[in-house]
């Protein structure tokens, strides 16, 4: 494969292409959509976390006028499959997940009953005159309650609340724990997180029954994976279906899913013999969009007196709501897996115990499971070194592997692929003015603030990844196709939604065939244009679709040298490819350029022989390994020891993403992970009362950081390209959203340090840490 | 009716969105008599006889609007779906503060949500406005 040039257009901070239409206000978001005769639904939901359904009049919804139907389970379940989930366990239950409630509702928001009518205000009227009768049942809303004997069960067919186990294991774990001066505990809960897109989710269906086709356009993040998925859920064949995933409102995980309102506006579709819409509330997406995170741990740190760390053991509870949505058995493993962080150490065992309650499922929520392991370990770092009473950064280095040891074997069995971690972190410190600040901190103390220095160095999982570790392979596809005209037409298998991949792909392309960025456009999103992908999620699509797309020019240069040296008389190894143009060696001025060759190749007069006609190519990119990026995040804060708020006076980012397309780029998904950081390190949690009730179901109770909560941040960045793709990308979205969180607790927590407080769990809202400061 | 349904379904300017439909998100802003107001909870009527601009109008002759152009330049949308409340608001700050520090900048945005940015560069942005609104003034 060509390696990439670092000339033109990578590595550039471009304005990005898709904005003129986002900043005009002329985008199409899936709302925006105008179809003729397009019927609205709304969904009645459940008001109960556990309930069984006695009975549901609907006369009266039906009645109202403009409403066409009211369906309910009855009328839906037999008609479409149950909601699949493509991860698996060994030992996994899995409860029935039909589309609408089968008498029995599992948590608050369970639909229960669709109404369909002529327009949006005559559906929600309708929706309040539909009668349910429910006959409450014993609720558990606490993962660890349900686990002790007796609790009532989320399911009671499955006998159980256990849905699943699984396990990490390696090294001789019992013999280092044997070997240990010290065993350090620690008890850490990371708490469920909703992910909030500004843009809630929603979905236009459209069957043509003339042709049995099925079009769905949703606001989602895979649109190929629902293409796969559908299917078995309402009998059309993938052969017959579309998804466009159109302008997309954000996703950060939530939107990597097929949820049953997708199902169900398509069996509507086909079964009223219409378009029909349905668009998410914001109370809908903070109860039935998946929530993150989510896990209770128990760890144990085998450490020498040196502070040489042997060996982690973990217990971790993930409370997974009441349903298996796509992925999310498999958001735990990847704490398990990435719970080693930057680190060296001999031995690794981390036991998960899945949950079912009865709460909305956890998924991939931005990070996905990465963010609690870099949560655990950067906590356990800095409780190490404060427990031996050694330097928190000499603890660090010491346990890094070196550069030259990489590929890295990691004591859970991954192998990192490139790293220097010390040159991040010596390059964070310098932009924090290390010293200076430590100084800064005495002085703050000695007069009286609680001032603290937090820092965390982490490491992630991206560019997911190789198929044998993905649930429906994890290869990336693309087509390059040169058009008549000469103008360019990349269609990829990714499906960007705010990450600018129609910039960042242009700029790929436009430097590796060496035309104007102008001339190309960047196709996505939509299955009968970008037939296969696998789409966006895990920090995967620059390095994967980027990498598909420059597999298609090497195969159009190859193609258009033939005919090339063809047209210009010369043998095919004697002609060079060089900015765009075809020159024979050693006579420059005999050249040819794209404009000409792709009219020769579509013309189709005079070809060489056994020459197919056009220029365009497809490729699928498999992945040899994951990449790995990393950095060092360096906050510093002060709390108000009156009323236990929390500022951030000084923010220092330096990240590792490999090489960089568009450092504006890079620079945005950095800072806007690290605002989702802050809202979880600072006051963003989801909270279910004892019934299983939602109490955070509005912008008002689950608040988002806002502008006046963000630090003026200080960022750099190193590069240490990856192996594993020919760019040597890494990938970015999730850095912020993995390396912050612990970084801005470590802070918190040494602010609070002289107090005797050794640990608080998240959100470090102002009131915990005023109870912390004054029940000591 | 909601001014936002009125905007949307009867005249099919479609650049304003919804993300709440209680006021928090800022999404839906557009600007009565020139003043910002999250239109998912003013009525159609009440607007009865106003001037409602919304991001569909704020570019003059094909050209952008100074915000839209910082907003561009910075970097400062991702997903661009709070992108025209953001604008609008933007606009109404720097018609009631010409020349805002960050923090009245970031205070000023205390209404309007962004999932995607971290809103570093979307202050940025709006600072950068107030520096080309402030030269066209001077040249005009």
């Amino acid at each position: 494969m060509t390696v990439s040039k670092r000339t033109g257009y990578f590595g550039k901070s471009i304005k990005r292409v898709e904005d003129p239409r986002l900043i005009k206000g002329i985008a199409t978001y899936v709302d925006d959509l105008r179809l003729a005769g397009t019927l609205h639904t709304m969904i009645l939901r459940s008001p109960y976390a556990h309930a069984k359904i006695l009975s549901i009049q609907t006369g009266a919804a039906a009645a109202l006028e403009g409403v066409v139907g009211v369906f309910t389970g009855t009328d839906i379940n037999p008609n479409c499959g149950l909601l699949p989930c493509a991860a698996e366990a060994p030992d996994l239950k899995s409860p029935k997940h039909t589309v609408l409630a089968n008498g029995r509702v599992y948590y608050v928001g369970h639909p229960v009953a669709v109404v369909v009518a002529a327009d949006r205000y005559a559906a929600r009227d309708a929706l309040d005159l539909i009668e349910v009768d429910y006959d409450s049942l014993p609720v558990v809303s606490d993962p660890e309650k349900a686990l002790q004997d007796g609790s009532p069960l989320t399911h009671p067919e499955l006998g159980t609340n256990v849905a699943f186990t699984w396990s990490v294991a390696s090294g001789d774990l019992d013999a280092e724990f044997a070997k240990a001066d010290r065993i350090i505990k620690q008890r850490m809960v990371h708490q469920r997180l909703t992910p909030m897109a500004i843009e809630p989710r929603g979905c236009v269906a459209s069957y043509n029954a003339g042709d049995g086709a099925l079009t769905l356009w949703t606001s989602t993040q895979i649109p190929h994976l629902i293409r796969t998925l559908l299917p078995g859920m309402i009998g059309i064949p993938e052969n017959r279906i579309r998804i466009v995933a159109p302008e997309v409102g954000g996703g950060f995980g939530s939107k990597l899913n097929l949820y049953v309102e997708e199902a169900l506006c398509s069996h509507l579709s086909m079964r009223l013999k219409a378009p029909i819409k349905w668009i998410e509330s914001r109370r809908e997406n903070a109860m039935a969009t998946i929530h993150g995170r989510d896990q209770v741990g128990e760890y144990e740190i085998a450490v020498k007196k040196n502070g040489t760390i042997l060996a982690i053991r973990a217990k971790t509870i993930a409370d997974i709501g009441s349903y298996l949505q796509l992925l999310t058995p498999a958001i735990p493993t990847l704490t398990g897996l990435m719970l080693p962080g930057c680190y060296k150490m001999n031995a690794i065992r981390m036991d998960v115990t899945g949950v079912y309650t009865h709460k909305m499922s956890t998924d991939a929520y931005r990070g996905a499971g990465r963010p609690e392991a870099s949560y655990a370990i950067e906590r356990i770092m800095d409780l190490v070194a404060a427990d031996l009473g050694l330097d928190r950064i000499k603890l660090r280095l010491k346990h890094f592997p070196k550069p030259d040891k990489f590929p890295f074997h990691t004591a859970s069995g991954l192998t990192y692929d490139s790293g220097n971690y010390r040159a991040t972190l010596k390059k964070a410190q310098k932009l924090a003015s290390w010293d200076t600040l430590l100084k800064r901190q005495a002085k703050e103390r000695k007069s009286g603030k609680l001032f603290g220095v937090g820092v965390s160095t982490y490491v992630e999982i991206c560019a997911l990844g190789p198929s044998k570790m993905m649930a429906a392979g994890g290869w990336e596809w693309g087509c390059v196709r040169i058009e008549m005209s000469g103008k360019v037409t990349a269609i990829t298998g990714v499906t960007p939604h705010g990450q600018g991949q129609e910039t960042s792909f242009a700029q790929i392309v436009a430097d590796h065939l060496g035309v104007p960025m102008e001339d190309i456009v960047v196709c996505r999103g939509d299955t009968s244009v970008a037939h296969y992908g696998r789409d966006t999620y895990g920090s995967r699509a620059t390095a994967l679709g980027g990498t598909a797309l420059i597999m298609c020019i090497d195969k159009i240069v190859a193609k258009a040298r033939q005919l090339a040296a063809h047209l210009l008389r010369a043998k095919v190894e004697d002609v060079v490819f060089r900015d765009g143009q075809f020159l024979v060696k050693g006579a420059p001025k005999t050249n040819i350029g794209w404009a000409t060759l792709a009219q020769e190749a579509y013309l189709a007069k005079n070809l060489p022989a056994n020459f197919e006609p056009g220029l365009e190519a497809s490729s699928f990119f498999e992945p040899t390994n994951c990449t790995y990026p990393f950095g060092t995040h360096i906050v510093a804060v002060e709390v108000d020891r009156s009323t236990g708020e929390v500022k951030i006076r000084d923010y220092v980012a330096v990240d590792d993403c490999g090489h960089q397309v568009n450092p504006l780029l890079v620079e945005g998904q950095v800072q806007g992970g690290i605002a989702h950081s802050l809202g979880q390190a600072l006051f963003e949690r989801t909270v279910y009362d004892e019934e299983g009730q939602l109490l955070t179901g509005e912008f008002m109770d689950y608040p988002l950081p806002r502008a006046k909560d963000i630090p003026d941040y200080v960022m750099g960045s190193t590069v240490t390209p990856s192996p594993s793709n020919p760019m040597g990308i890494k990938g970015v979205g999730e850095a912020g959203t993995i390396g912050a969180t612990p970084a801005i607790a470590n802070a918190v927590m040494d602010a609070l340090a002289p107090l005797g407080i050794r640990h608080l769990d998240l959100p470090l809202l102002p009131e915990k840490i005023w109870r912390a400061i004054n029940d000591r | 009716m909601l001014l936002v349904h009125f905007l949307r379904d009867t005249c099919v300017l479609t650049g304003t969105h919804v993300g709440c439909e209680t006021t928090l998100c800022g999404a839906c802003t557009v600007l009565m008599e020139g003043k910002a107001v999250k239109s998912c909870t003013v009525l159609a009527v009440q607007a009865d006889g106003s001037e409602i601009t919304t991001i569909e109008g704020v570019a003059h002759n094909g050209d952008l609007h100074p915000l839209q152009q910082s907003f561009w330049e910075c970097h400062a949308l991702q997903c661009g779906y709070c992108t025209p409340g953001m604008i609008l608001t933007g606009i109404d700050l720097l018609r009631n503060n010409p020349k805002p520090t960050r923090e009245e900048i970031a205070h000023g945005l205390e209404g309007n949500l962004c999932r995607c940015t971290g809103y570093s560069h979307i202050i940025d942005a709006i600072e950068s406005a107030a520096q080309k609104i402030s030269k066209e003034r001077q040249r005009a």
